[in-house]
């Protein structure tokens, strides 16, 4: 008996494990969502969480191709959508670029060892807002 | 012969002139509400425009570099990094400038004219045609651009480009904008602020600062509208391209050249 209990424990500690692993996977994603931004409002991301761990890749890199070649903009997959709502802001405000290696790609893509350049050229802080303002609009916003 | 009008009333006149200030006042939120309801780009671009400018050298003035810093923090460039590069003059050589201010001299008669030079946006762009990868591509819209994703630095559009347009990023780059995003190993040019195309817009950067510095050189418009300022004013002022022996058919013309 005892014998069968040394033999179950390895086995029950790792079923354990597995229960608990996802939860802590959540938590984490959840710390990853800046507050009051879009994502915060949202049950899951443009996607269920599960299919963007899986497939973020295939769907900016599709996204890109028709926002450079065709001009498109008004899709859900844009990298700087990610960046908005999963970058980490210190307690000065300053946020934090997403790819360091405690951050919401840099983490996980270190964990992987999957090379992450998409912002050797990309801001990985919201730097400058996704559109530039001519000083015509700008004036047409003061007087609605 | 008989005076038509012979007295004119005072009264009218006042009466004549609020009603139209009433009116202006009445209109004129609704055309400001038309320009804010511009949106990101839902539909690919289409044939239907070619984008492109007028640049009447006669109102370019020297020592004005108004366009060219507005480039610079549109599209992050006086962001750039100097990276490894040696000296101060290699640096200004080889720092990415997508409008540079030419002056020509001619040196017979000693006229001189004062130009911003930037990627003409050709119909037929040599850049395109000898790009191994199609990095270097014509949008349907006439834009020529750079699809940073695939371009492997080779240059060859660098060489291929009568007008010195287009630049290397030699260094690693931080802090880009949202907006501008580029790095360490591409080229790039002049995109006629592609992201404010994109955002339905009504001018680029360069053009808001030539009008904010007072001298309205640079005309932004639809080269296919018959109807749009950028034509009439082609059609009245005596323009040509920069190279037309080329027969490349630029979408960036100049007056007074």
């Amino acid at each position: 008996m005892a014998e069968a209990l040394r033999r179950a424990r390895p086995v029950a500690l790792a079923l354990l494990w597995m229960l608990a692993v996802p939860g802590l996977q959540a938590a984490e994603t959840k710390g990853h969502v800046v507050e009051g931004s879009r994502a915060a409002g949202l049950a899951e991301c443009v996607k269920p969480a599960a299919q963007m761990r899986r497939q973020h890749m295939e769907f900016i890199k599709h996204q890109r191709i028709v926002t450079v070649h065709e001009g498109v903009r008004d899709t859900p997959y844009s990298l700087a959508g990610c960046v908005e709502c999963h970058v980490r802001y210190d307690e000065r405000q300053i946020p934090t670029p997403i790819n360091h290696p405690d951050q919401f790609c840099g983490a996980c893509h270190a964990f992987a060892a999957v090379d992450l350049n998409c912002f050797d050229c990309h801001a990985a802080v919201p730097n400058g807002g996704q559109e530039s303002v001519s000083p015509s609009r700008r004036e047409g916003e003061a007087h609605p | 012969m008989k005076d038509e009008n012979p007295v004119i009333d005072p009264e009218r006149r006042a009466f004549v002139g609020l009603a139209v200030g009433i009116g202006a006042a009445l209109v004129a939120p609704g055309v400001i509400l038309h320009q804010v309801a511009a949106a990101p780009r839902a539909e690919p671009v289409s044939g239907a425009v070619r984008w492109g400018l007028l640049i009447d050298t006669t109102k370019c003035v020297d020592g004005c570099s108004a366009c060219v810093e507005a480039c610079g923090r549109e599209n992050g460039l006086d962001l750039q990094g100097r990276g490894e590069t040696g000296s101060s003059d290699k640096w200004e050589r080889q720092k990415a400038a997508w409008v540079r201010k030419v002056k020509l001299q001619d040196n017979q008669t000693g006229r001189i004219v004062n130009l911003p030079m930037m990627c003409q946006h050709c119909e037929h762009p040599p850049c395109v045609d000898v790009c191994p990868t199609g990095a270097s591509f014509k949008r349907a819209d006439g834009i020529v651009m750079v699809d940073r994703h695939l371009c492997i630095g080779c240059r060859y559009c660098m060489m291929a480009c009568p007008y010195k347009a287009r630049s290397f990023i030699h260094g690693e780059q931080s802090g880009q904008l949202t907006r501008a995003p580029r790095g360490k190993g591409c080229v790039e040019s002049c995109d006629l602020c592609v992201q404010r195309r994109d955002q339905g817009e009504d001018s680029t950067a360069c053009v808001d600062a030539c009008v904010t510095a007072g001298h309205e050189a640079i005309v932004f418009g639809d080269l296919q509208d018959p109807a749009s300022p950028i034509r009439q004013m082609l059609k009245e002022l005596p323009n040509r391209q920069i190279r037309e022996d080329l027969a490349l058919n630029t979408g960036v013309r100049y007056a007074g050249v």
